[in-house]
């Protein structure tokens, strides 16, 4: 058994798990975050995606201890992390509604993390193929993944848009 | 009317829940005590058991039970069931073998369950699974459907001789036979669609708690009709009797008929919280998921399509071997029987059908219902056909179809389906429309010009939905009756619960029924809530499959609308002093027409609860409940075109434009049908380009039980999709609603096919047509 604190959502927690305790089991069964969601086990699916230290990182892939010191940021804390619209939502949470980008809702939480981190790693922008390719990592079942393609280049459009009034208003 | 009723494109309610991560899936449930249940599966796909030894098991740390067959057996749980009786043309029964919950003699599939470990801990109860001492002796295995029922293939189930389970006919054989003897053009093909695995996101889970002191069980399930769980764990596996459990299926992550049937992991858990004494969790691995999943598709037929001199289509002969797996899954006998056979003609008038269909056991996973469950293998073989058969008679395709277009409604078709409403050639001429179809010789030459292949295939699809009249469906084998139910409640204050036996795994339920209301008395969706997927709350229900939602769900809620429309009115009429039949409902308020004298809603509703001022002999409240059986199925219909890039190097296929028209009759949200079109568009050309399920043929193992080895679509494997719809309404129920969510992997596979083997001028290519394969068919390098 090891003892394993990390920051979750800007939250400081601590838990004596067994050593191999992924990550994903540590946020779900020890923090009670079960937005995260296990759908495959071999790291193909992409629906346990979180934030590491500022990271996409598939939370299946890495051991708690792992983590341990770390910053993680699941998708219940992505609304409070600085961007948010109207009703509270981050603004690719809400590109995820307002395009309809999903359905039954599991691969959801993963492909909205993946989504947020594809933003910050193109500041140059994104299209449909770039977002494609870059969506290789996350499977969904439901969509056919148009409406999700939608909802990501509107998201960061919003993401763009919404950085750029702060920056004016600071 | 209004902004959120019938028709509008209203954002879903359920989505806030999802996008914040705050779904409630069956394995974010947790209940104080609850503890973790691992399964020990056969590794062998045909063994005899000659000895489980737990002893090792029962001593490892966390280990709180190890529970057998034997035990399972000797509490008096029941084998599982087929619920779909089909006679084979000799009269006899089907073929049912024995499967047990747990394996007590013999295991007949890789996965196959033998025995289950309850532990404090997932790693625990994993740990002493692999330690359950289990001393098989293997025995011969097949997996291939058309090997099983040669002679002297290893015999599955001792009551189903060659593995036959039936032998089954539809149509006229002699007539069949007579007009492909008197044709001036037969088109001969072999058919083979191939087996698939329905991958759900979210793998199956189960909780089962027993509660002592009530003597009461509850099971969460991933689910899509838990009501029917809880029928046949009560009535036919005696877990409990329906009063003694409930079962819940909360946020359910995907189905794909996949969550349709009752599996043994649900029955165990139940029984072994009750043994154990502890709430026991099962959640699969995706491992798990694709070995014990049903899975869907897996036949071979050979067809005989029989065309005039004027390219009319007189008759049509189809001989299918469909494998079953190991066992005989809940709806498995209705898939190649009458969800299938009876969609043989197509679009089309043909005169003469038969089709045989024989059933046949292997050692793989059980096969059921998959996305479209039948129809995609009627139409992947009619739309194969129609392509090879213009091919050789060297006419177009769209215009070969267009010729044999039924035009006429209703039209009965000589395999039972009565079809009362379609318009083929609107769906024909949107296709082409939008795919430029006159424009495609042009893009092939500039295709070619940088050395790739392109080709255009076209995909005229027609299915049944909304299964099914109760009483067609029982005179044909059905167990159950297939209505739906519906409870509209409308609370004091004027706010709705309507509570449906339809189950909503991302559909979009919670919205789309919630339109109904809002349409219908003006009350904001914001007040509207969709109870379902609960036995406790919800009256009986018949759950989702076979788009079935729309066509039965929300017909149900409508015959409770009208009824609780009817008592509002009266309400109504007798507080303003008006006749009855003068109240219209408009802007949330019931007025008198023609009159400034109005009610709010919410006054009407509050009179109907205080009771203070009713009409005589009028009972208090407003709530009214409705069972809808349909009266036919429904018949949406459509045509997709596809036109694809292939490199002649790689082999690698590109789609590079893909279009749907459809016909769904009315719609009532068309943002989430088109995101249901989307969704089966995905599956269908995963079927055609990617997906391939694989057994190692000599030993039975699933060669492709995870996403390294099954391929998935995923986005950059597909175009963004142009989709339209007509909309004819179906005649037989109240909405003019046919359903969507199966149409488009019903439709795609062939349109794909088409295409590819148009790019290639090749008559055939096996499905998943990937880049190996066409590749060698580029190369002339067989396969």
């Amino acid at each position: 058994m090891s003892d394993v604190s990390m920051t979750v959502n800007g939250r400081q927690v601590s838990a004596n798990v067994e050593g191999r305790t992924l990550l994903v089991h540590f946020l779900r069964e020890e923090c009670g975050l079960t937005g995260t969601h296990v759908g495959c086990d071999t790291s193909q699916c992409g629906a346990c995606v979180v934030h590491v230290d500022g990271v996409a990182v598939k939370s299946c892939t890495i051991l708690a201890p792992q983590a341990a010191g770390s910053a993680v940021l699941t998708i219940e804390g992505l609304a409070d992390t600085g961007q948010q619209t109207q009703d509270g939502l981050h603004p690719m949470q809400a590109a995820f509604r307002q395009h309809h980008g999903l359905q039954c809702g599991f691969c959801t939480p993963g492909m909205i993390m993946t989504a947020v981190d594809m933003v910050r790693r193109h500041p140059e922008g994104l299209d449909e193929k770039t977002v494609r390719h870059e969506l290789e990592g996350n499977i969904c079942r439901c969509t056919g993944y148009h409406n999700i393609v939608k909802a990501i280049l509107a998201g960061a459009e919003a993401m763009r848009a919404g950085a750029g009034v702060s920056a004016q208003a600071a | 009317m209004g902004i959120e009723g019938i028709g509008a494109r209203v954002l879903r309610k359920e989505d806030r829940r999802f996008i914040m991560g705050l779904g409630r899936y069956t394995e974010d449930m947790v209940v104080p005590g609850m503890k973790r249940a691992a399964f020990v599966r056969s590794p062998y796909a045909h063994a005899k058991i000659k000895s489980v030894d737990v002893s090792k098991a029962k001593s490892m740390p966390g280990v709180i039970a190890v529970l057998t067959g034997r035990e399972l057996k000797s509490d008096g749980i029941g084998n599982i069931i087929c619920g779909w009786m089909i006679h084979s043309k000799d009269g006899s029964p089907m073929k049912m073998g024995a499967w047990s919950p747990l394996a007590v003699d013999t295991v007949r599939y890789v996965g196959d369950a033998v025995a289950v470990v309850v532990a404090e801990t997932r790693g625990q109860a994993r740990d002493a699974a692999e330690a359950v001492e289990v001393d098989y002796e293997e025995l011969p295995a097949v997996t291939e459907a058309v090997d099983a029922l040669g002679g002297g293939a290893p015999q599955i189930h001792p009551e189903a001789d060659n593995n036959l389970i039936f032998d089954w006919e539809l149509g006229d054989r002699a007539a069949a036979e007579s007009a492909i003897a008197n044709a001036a053009h037969v088109t001969r093909i072999r058919i083979v669609n191939n087996r698939l695995v329905p991958n759900a996101m979210e793998p199956r889970a189960a909780l089962g708690h027993y509660d002592k002191a009530e003597d009461h069980y509850t099971c969460w399930t991933t689910s899509q009709n838990p009501h029917v769980a809880r029928l046949v764990m009560s009535a036919f596996y005696n877990v409990a009797p329906e009063n003694k459990l409930r079962v819940i299926a909360p946020d359910v992550g995907g189905g794909f008929g996949s969550k349709i049937y009752i599996y043994p992991e649900e029955i165990v858990c139940l029984w072994a919280s009750k043994r154990a004494g502890v709430p026991v969790k099962w959640v699969a691995d995706r491992t798990e998921s694709f070995l014990t999943d049903a899975h869907g598709r897996d036949h071979v037929s050979e067809v005989e399509m029989a065309f005039d001199a004027d390219h009319k289509v007189i008759g049509l002969k189809v001989d299918t071997v469909a494998n079953f797996g190991a066992y005989m899954s809940l709806f498995s006998s209705a898939v190649p029987t009458y969800l299938y056979a009876t969609l043989l003609s197509g679009q089309y008038g043909i005169p003469a059908i038969h089709a045989n269909v024989r059933a046949v056991y292997t050692n793989t996973a059980p096969v059921d219902a998959y996305r479209g469950a039948g129809r995609p293998e009627a139409t992947y073989l009619l739309e194969r056909t129609m392509e090879v058969a213009a091919r050789e008679l060297g006419v177009s395709p769209a215009e070969l179809r267009r010729k044999n277009f039924i035009r006429s409604f209703p039209h009965q078709t000589p395999v039972i389906m009565n079809y009362d409403a379609g318009d083929y050639e609107t769906s024909l001429n949107a296709a082409l429309a939008a795919a430029d179809y006159e424009g495609f010789p042009a893009r092939r030459e500039e295709a070619k010009a940088r050395g790739k292949l392109r080709g255009i295939g076209m995909s005229c699809y027609i299915e049944a939905c909304g299964i099914a009249p109760s009483a067609a469906v029982g005179s044909l084998g059905a167990g159950v009756g297939l209505w739906e139910s519906a409870e509209v409640r409308v609370n004091a204050v004027g706010t709705v619960e309507i509570l449906t036996g339809s189950h909503s795994h991302g559909q979009g339920h919670e919205t789309t029924f919630a339109q109904l209301v809002s349409d219908r008395f003006g009350v904001p969706i914001a007040q509207v809530s969709v109870v379902h997927g609960d036995t406790d709350k919800v009256q009986m229900g018949m759950g989702t499959y076979g788009s079935r939602s729309g066509a039965v769900g929300m017909s149900a809620v409508v015959k409770a609308l009208d009824k609780v429309e009817k008592k509002a009115k009266r309400i109504a009429a007798h507080l303003m002093e008006a006749d009855e039949g003068d109240i219209v409902i408009e802007d949330g308020a019931l007025k008198v027409a023609g009159t400034d004298k109005s009610v709010p809603w919410f006054q009407m509703a509050l009179a109907a609860y205080t009771a203070h001022n009713l009409p005589g002999g009028m009972e208090p409240g407003l709530k009214e409940g409705a069972f809808y059986d349909p009266a036919n199925f429904t018949f949406p219909a459509g045509c997709y075109i596809c036109e694809v890039e292939i490199d002649p190097e790689t082999g690698k296929t590109d789609i590079v434009q893909f279009v749907a028209a459809d016909d769904f009759g009315n719609i009532i949200n068309p943002m989430v049908v088109e995101g249901q079109v989307h969704g089966g568009l995905a599956q269908g050309i995963g079927q055609a380009l990617l997906e391939g399920t694989s057994y190692d043929p000599g030993t039975g193992q699933l060669l492709t039980a995870s996403y390294m080895d099954y391929t998935m679509p995923r986005a950059d494997d597909l175009p963004s999709f142009q989709v339209s719809t007509s909309n004819t309404p179906c005649p037989s129920n109240p909405l003019g609603i046919k359903g969507c969510g199966e149409a488009g992997a019903i439709g795609s596979p062939p349109a794909v096919i088409n295409a590819i083997t148009d790019a290639l001028g090749i008559r055939d290519i096996a499905m998943p047509a990937t880049p190996q394969r066409v590749w060698q068919a580029v190369h002339g390098a067989g396969q």
